[in-house]
């Protein structure tokens, strides 16, 4: 239950895996130990079958589990200044950011996508932690607003799925400036009376907590996320008392009326296609993996489910 | 009695012997050490501008804290007149360290909100050393609703180390608090202007300066982190916060060049501590001009104009 086994680890464990070398072919549960061959626990969707933990998923990983047949398309974000306060601490900051891109085959810390969930069309944003702790900074604030303006072009909902150490030191001043930022991507959202529906994983911290991240329409998070502002080391460090079990993870938030929704990550797809086809005033979902979307077909219309009758018309499956 | 900082010391004898010498004149009727004294005083003044012509950016923080500067309710008291406190949140209490109420600049009704610090032990405790819970900001919120319901122009005024990393600020939702005080700034049809009259300390300001027009006094800093948090983080040494002062570019004149703030208010030779009624009347100046210009513009603008700036915010770095 420490920084080690919560975080380093599996983070270790994620980069280890991407590269899918024979010799690492079982992982071990940072929770509870448990070995765990990777390809059942790829097929578990990251989840220790033993003892539940959700370790992290890389935003590629979400996307293909997530998305109809693992299909999407990749929406393009535009790139920021490089270096914009030609930041140096013991390392400069491009020297940084080189090595969190060859670490994790990634440009930056956010993937941005527009595919069909359960024949549901809706553009999605996924924060990387394992890019730098998936540190908000221009291009994060970029990702939001590049998201924001298709799902508004385009009549869409937005789903995020946020993890984040908080601000992206290295760029100063401009990285809290992404926190009024992406306020605006979340405005144009609800203006065009889109959902914005905010799936928090762990761990959402410091200024994505206090931005983007905390301003869904529907908040959901993955159990045991830490969700925070500051982080408990900080306020143990302030007050001076102990935290108490649990803090600041998300069912002591979901108790304390932060959250609408605490989800296990095998349910969440049906979950998020469940809410966002209400919101849409769309028909109940088919359920089950489909295969991709036909390229240049129509998307189907829904048919009605075979026991329960639906008073208003199906037809108006998607926009996209 | 001066609070002289570390890097005023050798002032500070200067200035001792002078004082000394004339204390020393006035119990012995004889001696005449006008002259020397004043020969002191001269040296003292020299040194003073030398000190202050080039202040490092850790220097500048630590003058952005000096206890001496002037804080919100000094401002309030001296440039409003009709000040009207209004308290509470209607869901908690009542936030100590964000003050605010109806008042008139130059006999037009404005709303100001600001952070403040407290002056003495008693008062320090009684404002949480300017450190917003939740609370705080959830009365900004409804100040600013106010203020747009009935159209009038809101005026902050920012100096906190940060919102309050406690116990119970994180479980009543302080960075929902954040968030959605933000939101309200870019929401508002009426104009917004913010000055930074010491530290601007990351979320916990950002929540009260997503404005219109952002001025900064001279020697304020306004930064994603303390240079000492930067430090313990990215050089591991909380000591090396000089370095990261440095590299945050947090001083007003950086800030400046970024396009993160609109205008830099002079201070007085030795910082605002110096001048104290100087500086207010700059501060006073600047705000009237800021609204002037905001004046005839109407809701509609002022809406999609505060957003515009903050979507472009960064995309030209230092190069701005």
């Amino acid at each position: 239950m420490n920084w080690i086994s919560n975080y380093v680890r599996p983070k270790i464990n994620s980069l280890f895996s991407r590269r899918e070398t024979p010799e690492n072919l079982w992982s071990k549960c940072p929770e509870c130990g448990t070995m765990l061959f990777h390809r059942e626990l790829s097929e578990n969707l990251n989840v220790c079958t033993n003892c539940d933990h959700h370790m992290a998923l890389t935003p590629r990983e979400r996307f293909n589990a997530l998305f109809d047949g693992g299909v999407y398309a990749r929406i393009e974000v535009p790139e920021p200044v490089a270096d914009p306060l030609q930041f140096r601490d013991q390392k400069k900051y491009p020297d940084r950011m080189r090595a969190a891109q060859k670490a994790t085959g990634e440009p930056e810390a956010m993937l941005v996508a527009q595919g069909e969930i359960g024949r549901t069309p809706v553009v999605a944003a996924a924060q990387d932690f394992s890019f730098m702790g998936g540190s908000m900074g221009m291009f994060v604030g970029n990702a939001i607003i590049a998201a924001a303006e298709r799902a508004v072009e385009q009549n869409l909902p937005l789903i995020l799925f946020s993890a984040a150490g908080g601000a992206r030191m290295q760029e100063g001043i401009l990285s809290l400036m992404q926190m009024p930022r992406t306020t605006v991507a979340v405005q144009m959202l609800k203006e065009a009376g889109l959902p914005y529906i905010v799936v928090l994983t762990h761990p959402t911290t410091g200024g994505v907590t206090a931005s983007y991240a905390m301003l869904g329409d529907i908040q959901i998070a993955e159990p045991n996320a830490l969700i925070c502002f500051a982080g408990p080391r900080v306020i143990e460090q302030t007050i001076r008392e102990k935290l108490p079990e649990g803090f600041q993870r998300a069912e002591y938030l979901l108790d304390h009326g932060m959250l609408d929704r605490v989800t296990h990550r095998k349910d969440l797809r049906d979950e998020l296609i469940t809410i966002v086809r209400m919101l849409t005033g769309q028909s109940p979902a088919v359920r089950g993996d489909l295969p991709p979307p036909e390229p240049g077909e129509d998307p189907p219309a829904d048919p009605a489910p075979a026991l329960e009758p639906v008073a208003d018309s199906p037809v108006e499956a998607a926009k996209a | 009695m001066t609070h002289y900082l570390e890097f005023e010391k050798p002032l500070a004898e200067i200035e001792g012997k002078a004082e000394e010498l004339r204390a020393l004149a006035r119990a012995n009727e004889e001696m005449d050490v006008e002259q020397e004294a004043a020969a002191l005083d001269q040296k003292a003044a020299d040194m003073l501008k030398d000190l202050y012509k080039t202040l490092s950016p850790w220097r500048k923080c630590q003058v952005a804290r000096h206890p001496e500067r002037p804080h919100c309710i000094d401002y309030i008291e001296a440039l409003f007149t009709e000040y009207t406190p209004l308290a509470g949140d209607r869901n908690f209490a009542d936030d100590h360290a964000v003050v605010g109420g109806l008042a008139r600049l130059n006999d037009r009704a404005a709303m100001v909100i600001g952070h403040e610090k407290g002056n003495d032990t008693k008062t320090r405790i009684e404002r949480n050393f300017g450190m917003a819970r939740p609370e705080g900001y959830r009365k900004a919120i409804r100040l600013m609703d106010i203020a747009d319901r009935f159209n009038i122009p809101v005026i902050t005024l920012v100096d906190t180390p940060g919102a309050y990393p406690g116990k119970g600020a994180e479980e009543r939702g302080q960075s929902e608090a954040i968030a959605r005080s933000t939101e309200k700034c870019l929401s508002i049809g009426v104009p917004l202007i913010s000055v930074i009259i010491g530290e601007g300390g990351s979320g916990g300001a950002v929540a009260l300066a997503t404005a219109n027009r952002v001025a900064m006094l001279e020697h304020s800093i306004y930064s994603v982190i303390s240079p000492e948090g930067c430090a313990s983080i990215l050089w591991k040494d909380a000591e090396k916060m000089r370095e990261a002062a440095e590299a945050l570019r947090l001083t007003a004149q950086d800030l400046s060049r970024l396009g993160v703030v609109d205008r830099i208010i002079p201070e007085p030779m030795g910082g605002a501590q110096r001048g104290r009624s100087e500086t207010i009347a700059n501060v006073g100046k600047t705000i009237a001009a800021l609204l002037d210009d905001l004046s005839a513009k109407d809701r509609g603008t002022l809406i999609k104009d505060r957003r515009k700036k903050f979507l472009a915010m960064g995309s030209k770095g230092l190069a701005a």
